[in-house]
């Protein structure tokens, strides 16, 4: 009884220290971004509170924190204030089976990658209920976009990651990143590139990011599926898109660029130049350039418009993810490079 | 054993809760909401026979998919509730009929010979390095191949029936030429004029 009990606290334990850290990373998030977009539209941003505005996502919280929250009049208030921690609850659970270095992980279980499509897949209900709880027209709207929308881009990321445990021969993270071994050259990126351009443009869709939040949308719906929230059940849904961006970057870093490996393994100076450096100093430092280009996207391109999302999802990304299966199973067969020999 | 007993009959009693309330409940939104924890709670009790690939399949394709669209359907209807229970009541005696027949006919074909080892599932365990993803592939891909493939061609045929029975293109149906647009230059579309000044 007593080990079973030390074991629970230890699982509690490890959760904390992925969970504190999650938050910490998308609260300066929140500042960073708005940081990087500031500097793209050349002016400064935020830079009041805190020294270079440093404690701003503290000032921000805590404004969230003690406003009232609305529950708009014939709302359903069970489903209205279900929907924000739905979203988060799955956003914060997929980091189960991330690993952050050689032994890292939580749960070390056979299928993740399927944990985690199955969990991201999850998301959407949180934007749905929100969207029907709300009783309002443009949060309804929101609701739909965003429903029609990861529904198309789950198949063509879906299809990029079957590529990605064709390649490692495994389901288990963990694995897959063993499998790229070897330096700069032999992680995933060269040999699945348009996988990972898939992957990496349904990963931002998915996320209803910037250009393709049409969920949102406010220069259509004003803010989509959570016009009608206030304080911190907002606060909650902000939490959840930016947990969800974050993994989106941890899985795109341990998928096609190697995770923790360093990238200079292999280069004959550099290699043990660099062989001090903690693996999951690469992993984060990874992580942030995908999370960097994130804030890029948004900085640089208009949003899209409803029906050439369709088009782009359906008609343009699946098929290349569909032709370029066929190509790496012959890659494969064929033992082509250093990935598959 | 006892923490996985535990696991196994608090999802049981959601599912069956839940399962229940997808009869009962009178909005379509909530019911389909309740059909959703079920199939989740049953994802767990999957994971509890270590039939991960199935479990994580059926949160992936029914929850994150068919049950999305769903919602999309459900949501976008406004059911009338009035018309829908006078109908209900309608078809009650039929409907009691045809319940008795079915569950007689379960009872009457379905033994516990059936059911084989169904009580030991619980107790016997896989080694870690089982993979009941690469097991699945291997029977699917080798012993059930013909089955599967035919599955596959019949499912593809369903989807162009689909798209062929509902898509009709309209006369007036604008639409977005991509290769036009990018064709297009300022020479084509813009004149410039030179007017004089007016007093």
């Amino acid at each position: 009884m007593i080990n079973v009990l030390i074991d629970l606290l230890w699982i509690v334990l490890k959760i904390l220290l992925i969970a504190i850290p999650l938050l910490g990373a998308v609260a300066y998030m929140t500042l960073a971004e708005r940081k990087i977009l500031a500097y793209a539209h050349v002016r400064i941003g935020p830079n009041r509170v805190g020294l270079f505005g440093l404690l701003q996502p503290l000032a921000d919280g805590v404004k969230l924190f003690f406003k009232e929250i609305i529950i708009p009049s014939k709302a359903n208030p069970i489903i209205f204030l279900l929907a924000p921690l739905v979203s988060f609850a799955t956003a914060a659970a997929a980091w189960a089976v991330i690993p952050f270095n050689k032994g890292w992980i939580l749960a070390n279980v056979n299928a993740s990658i399927l944990y985690v499509l199955a969990l991201t897949s999850l998301g959407v209900y949180g934007i749905l209920m929100a969207g029907w709880a709300s009783n309002s027209k443009y949060a309804l709207l929101g609701a739909m976009r965003s429903a029609a929308q990861v529904v198309s881009y789950e198949i063509a990321m879906g299809f990029a990651l079957v590529g990605v445990l064709m390649a490692a021969d495994s389901t288990n993270l963990q694995d897959i990143v063993l499998h790229q071994q070897g330096g700069f050259w032999h992680w995933y990126w060269l040999p699945l590139l348009p996988l990972f351009v898939v992957y990496w443009i349904s990963g931002v869709a998915e996320t209803n990011r910037l250009p393709f939040d049409m969920a949102e949308g406010e220069a259509e719906i004003v803010a989509g599926f959570h016009v009608e929230y206030s304080g911190m059940s907002f606060a909650i849904f902000f939490l959840a898109e930016y947990a969800n961006m974050i993994l989106i970057s941890a899985l795109a870093s341990l998928l096609f660029f190697g995770g923790w490996l360093s990238p200079f393994e292999g280069i004959p100076l550099l290699g043990t130049l660099f062989s001090w450096v903690p693996g999951i100093f690469w992993f984060f430092a990874k992580m942030a350039g995908f999370l960097f280009l994130y804030v890029w996207l948004r900085a640089t391109f208009p949003r899209y418009r409803y029906d050439q999302i369709m088009h782009l999802g359906w008609k343009v990304l699946i098929p290349v993810t569909i032709v370029w299966i066929v190509v790496l199973g012959l890659l494969i067969e064929c033992k082509v490079g250093p990935w598959f020999s | 054993m006892s923490v996985e007993k535990l696991v196994f009959y608090v999802f049981s009693a959601i599912l069956i809760g839940s399962a229940s309330m997808v009869i009962f409940s009178r909005q379509s939104v909530r019911a389909a909401l309740f059909l959703i924890v079920a199939f989740c709670s049953s994802a767990v009790l999957w994971m509890l026979l270590e039939a991960e690939f199935l479990s994580l399949l059926l949160i992936f394709v029914y929850v994150g998919a068919v049950m999305t669209l769903f919602m999309f359907v459900v949501m976008m209807l406004n059911l009338d509730q009035e018309t829908v229970q006078e109908k209900f009541v309608r078809y009650l005696p039929i409907a009691l009929i045809l319940v008795v027949l079915m569950v007689a006919i379960l009872i009457f074909s379905v033994k516990s010979t059936h059911l084989g080892d169904l009580g030991q599932a619980m107790s016997s365990h896989h080694s870690a390095d089982y993979s009941n993803t690469k097991a699945l592939g291997m029977l699917l891909y080798t012993h059930y191949f013909y089955a599967f493939e035919l599955a596959a061609v019949i499912l593809l045929i369903a989807i162009v029936a689909a798209i062929g029975l509902t898509h009709r293109e309209k006369e007036n149906n604008k639409r977005q030429r991509i290769s036009e647009q990018l064709k297009a230059n300022k020479k084509d579309r813009l004149t410039i004029i030179d007017m004089e000044a007016e007093e």
